[in-house]
């Protein structure tokens, strides 16, 4: 066994230093008023106002309609995040598994278009979507913000390289055992699949809710804002007597990161316990 | 329980390769049977042919009277136990045993009572509740044995089942498994690469070599009177000794060595020549007899195997170890005990009237020792 000496030690909390310092300056000035934030900078100390911020921060009815609240751009995000998580996956897996089980025409060569749609960023075709979505009136819903973004390239790459190493002979005790192509889906491959879906799950929901570009074309309607487009806002239109309200937006950057931390930590312990046990 | 007859039955995998040629095997209700040879040769092919997990090229699968070329592999009434187990990783050894049944629309009752039976039988009843990953490698298997039975389908299909077990273990699942299948009566296709597996299993043997059977038989059958020089050098351990030899009167001449085999030559020239290890004795002063030199031994405690040379062809005789060994040894043997084969063809030359004289010439040397 490596004994752990001092100098490990040091080194570990160098980097929680560098992690968490930003996180708690950010949560400590959001505890503070605009004015003096605008007056003394950030702030590693509490101020008095922490509850009132985030409450404001969640119930106060913003923008430019007056209408938007916290509480429903981090539904939005949420969403967003779930909706894009969860269409993923289920689209990659059923794409992977028709690549992986099935044998049709083209399959390796639809294997690398998919795959190299890998190298296009949703930024290059994000005029393109615009334009279908426009055609089919689906700006300001959520069916316009989600469903463009949910073919996954990289998800049904994990998903097909994770079905390949499933050894075979399942497949065929299932055939034996009376499974058609759904049932062995559902019976073998779904559960088996438990710790990608978690990991890609992880990976996905941030990616959601971290979008920005995308959002801001597609929704023009408040109601339909998420956390992150808010906090722009905020900095935008939520001046109150010429100062910004950094507090508020310090206050929801640190809302918006509550989700996803959760997220993984929920997820983590079902996909180590996964890791960990092997269940192939 | 069913007949299962194969009818010329071919597998062309796309590529060309032809990895089952025209085999036709007729199999008794109730029959073991197992399928022998080296790595390679279409054992699984077949017994994947039969099961459905594999399309069949050419000829006729029949299982109890039906046809089932072109029969899914879960209405084809079988029942196959993987190398490798193949069990669900993430279902209950319960699940597992029961998956098949569900799917059927078994009612609950009647597969928790199949299940229970199958699990006392193979005595995996404590372990019910677990994860294959939780059990060892025999019990495994044997919950993979358990999944085949509580179907009880007309037919077993086994593919190496117990290639992955250690060696002690592989003996005791071996005896369970041909218990069991004598217990059920349900007809069985063992698929294996281990002569000593197939010799202990079948009831009667398929040996095959490069995708065609090369003799069918029981085990003893195909032992005492092996169809050709591949089945001959394939079951027994060790394996028969092979000389090329030239027949001349009733003499046979390996290079400047020869023995007397009492009888005319019914078949004159060069000749390839099987002798068991076991059928080689040591020579009584004044009988004829071939010379071996002594290369090493193998003590295996039973009996002794001598490797050596007879003019310069590898020979390998097995004696009792009471016998001291120098370094030449003079190996005599009663002519019944002689294979003949074609020196070209490999095949069998039948030696007339061998079976009754043999019986006798073995009663002298029981008599003898
Ligand atoms: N899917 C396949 N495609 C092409 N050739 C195959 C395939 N499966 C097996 N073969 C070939 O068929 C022959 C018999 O294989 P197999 O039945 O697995 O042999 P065995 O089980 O006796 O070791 C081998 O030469 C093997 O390379
Ligand atoms: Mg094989």
């Amino acid at each position: 066994m490596h004994r752990t000496k001092l100098f490990d030690h040091v080194i570990l909390m160098m980097g929680v230093f560098f992690m968490v310092g930003p996180l708690l300056v950010a949560l400590m000035t959001s505890s503070h008023e605009a004015a003096e934030i605008h007056r003394n900078g950030l702030s590693i100390l509490p101020g008095g106002h922490f509850v009132d911020t985030y409450t404001k921060v969640l119930t106060k009815e913003g923008g430019f309609t007056g209408k938007i609240t916290g509480v429903r751009m981090m539904m939005n995000s949420l969403i967003l995040g779930i909706g894009f998580a969860a269409g993923k996956i289920i689209l990659s897996m059923l794409a992977a598994y028709a690549l992986v089980y099935f044998r049709f025409r083209f399959a390796t060569i639809t294997f690398w278009m998919i795959f190299t749609t890998l190298l296009l960023p949703l930024e290059v075709r994000i005029l393109p979507s615009y334009e279908v979505m426009n055609t089919l009136k689906l700006t300001n819903t959520y069916s316009g913000l989600i469903v463009p973004l949910l073919a996954s390239a990289t998800g049904t790459f994990y998903f097909r390289q994770f079905f390949k190493s499933i050894p075979d002979e399942l497949l065929e005790a299932a055939r034996i055992d009376g499974a058609g192509p759904f049932k062995f889906f559902i019976d073998v491959i779904v559960p088996l699949s438990k710790t990608m879906i978690a990991a890609i799950f992880i990976i996905m929901f941030v990616y959601g809710w971290n979008q920005y570009l995308w959002p801001t074309l597609m929704t023009t309607d408040e109601s339909f804002f998420t956390l992150v487009r808010g906090i722009k806002q905020i900095l935008l239109v939520w001046v109150g007597s010429n100062i910004p309200d950094y507090n508020e937006a310090f206050a929801l950057a640190i809302l918006a990161m509550v989700p996803p931390v959760m997220i993984v930590m929920i997820f983590q312990r079902w996909f180590i316990k996964g890791l960990t046990e092997s269940d192939k | 329980m069913a007949a299962i007859n194969i009818t010329n039955v071919s597998k062309i995998y796309a590529g060309g390769v032809e990895a089952v040629k025209s085999v036709s095997i007729d199999i008794e209700d109730g029959e073991f049977i197992v399928l022998v040879g080296p790595s390679g040769c279409g054992k699984s092919t077949l017994l994947r042919m039969v099961a459905g997990l594999e399309a069949i090229s050419k000829g006729t699968v029949e299982i109890g009277d039906r046809v089932i070329n072109d029969v899914e592999p879960a209405e084809r009434d079988i029942a196959m136990v993987f190398q490798n187990y193949a069990l669900y990783p993430h279902m209950t050894v319960y699940n597992n045993l029961a998956y098949g049944l569900k799917n059927r629309g078994t009612p609950k009752a009647e597969i928790d009572a199949r299940v229970a039976e199958a699990a006392r039988m193979l005595e995996i009843e404590q372990y019910l509740t677990r994860k294959p990953r939780a059990l060892s490698g025999g019990q495994r298997q044997r919950v993979a044995m358990g999944r085949a039975i509580v179907r009880k389908p007309a037919a077993f299909l086994f593919d190496e089942p117990l290639s992955n077990l250690d060696a002690k273990l592989r003996v005791s699942m071996r005896g369970e498994i041909k218990q069991l299948q004598k217990r059920l009566g349900t007809t069985s296709l063992y698929v294996t690469h281990d002569q000593l597996e197939a010799m202990t299993l079948a009831d009667r043997l398929v040996v095959l070599n490069g995708g065609q059977i090369e003799q069918i038989g029981r085990p003893l059958d195909v032992y005492h009177t092996p169809a050709s020089t591949f089945v001959a050098s394939f079951i027994g351990s060790p394996a028969m000794n092979l000389l090329r030899g030239t027949r001349e009167g009733n003499q046979l001449h390996f290079g400047s060595q020869v023995l007397d085999v009492g009888r005319a030559a019914a078949f004159p020239g060069p000749i390839t020549v099987g002798i068991r290890a076991e059928d080689l004795r040591i020579a009584n002063t004044g009988e004829q007899a071939l010379t071996l030199k002594v290369e090493y031994i193998e003590e295996l405690g039973a009996q002794r195997l001598v490797h050596g040379t007879v003019d310069g062809k590898k020979l390998t005789a097995s004696l009792s170890p009471e016998i001291g060994i120098g370094e030449t040894l003079s190996l005599s043997i009663a002519p019944e005990r002689l294979h003949f084969f074609d020196a070209d063809t490999g095949k069998r030359l039948a030696q007339p009237s061998a079976a009754s004289d043999g019986k006798r010439v073995e009663m002298l040397a029981i008599a003898e020792a």
